[in-house]
């Protein structure tokens, strides 16, 4: 089955742009018709993964393939790693400092987010080299 | 109710009017964009402290129906313009969020 795909590059510690890719996804998601809560869920689910990227790791790149029966968005970065995934994936655990708090992030909430709203969420992050985050929405 | 009537109705300040006449159909009250892209809905009138360009992008996400910015809060430099690009409703008031809040409720 083919697929239509997008890439992305997540620019590190630049919240002016931050949003930009996910904004992109939605408009695109959109324009080919696809039912609104779908639209909603996958660009949430990215626009956290995308944020978390620009915290944490310096950034990044986004691949979304979208099907016409799912929606695939796989963020890698090469960050620091999650030292602790099942810590990670708490609510309310953040590890972000009070300048990002301030910005209205750090809430703990990321990850949780884009399990909430995806069907499938697998992590691969290995501390020192990075994180590899594959998000499944089945439409 | 339209936006544009809430404004009136609430004597709000309109800092940006790109879609007057879209319907609010609930309200949202936050400040953590996680939480608020967690819980709000499609449609809601979303009411914050928040000034950067953030709230522009979470706005758009979540599709509300329009930001307030309660507390005489200001958006920072080039996030009107943003708004203006992506095309969000926003007003401002001196009100608490509590407060304006509450009368959006009653109007619901």
């Amino acid at each position: 089955m083919s697929a239509l795909h997008f890439h992305f590059e997540i620019d590190g510690m630049d919240f002016s742009s931050a949003g930009d890719a996910s904004v992109a996804v939605k408009k695109k998601l959109r324009q080919l018709g696809f039912p609104s809560d779908v639209i909603r869920r996958c660009s949430i689910a990215m626009y956290e993964g995308e944020i978390n990227m620009v915290i944490h790791a310096d950034g990044g790149t986004a691949d979304v393939m979208v099907y016409p029966d799912k929606v695939v968005m796989v963020l890698e970065d090469h960050g620091p790693g999650i030292p602790d995934v099942e810590l990670a994936m708490k609510e309310g655990y953040s590890t972000s400092t009070e300048q990002i708090r301030n910005m209205g992030f750090g809430a703990g909430m990321g990850l949780p987010n884009m399990k909430r709203y995806t069907d499938s969420l697998e992590i691969e992050t290995q501390v020192g080299v990075g994180t590899k985050l594959t998000m499944v929405v089945s439409v | 109710m339209t936006v544009q009537e809430m404004a009136e109705r609430l004597s709000l300040k309109t800092v940006c009017l790109c879609e007057p006449e879209r319907e609010i159909e609930g309200g949202y009250t936050g400040d953590l964009l996680s939480w608020v892209m967690g819980n709000a809905q499609s449609g809601d009138v979303w009411i914050t402290i928040m000034s950067n360009n953030n709230v522009v992008a979470v706005a758009v996400l979540v599709d509300v129906a329009c930001v307030i910015l309660s507390e005489d809060v200001t958006l920072d430099p080039g996030v009107q313009e943003l708004a203006e690009k992506k095309g969000i409703n926003i007003f401002s008031t001196a009100e608490s969020s509590f407060s304006i809040g509450a009368k959006v409720a009653a109007l619901l």
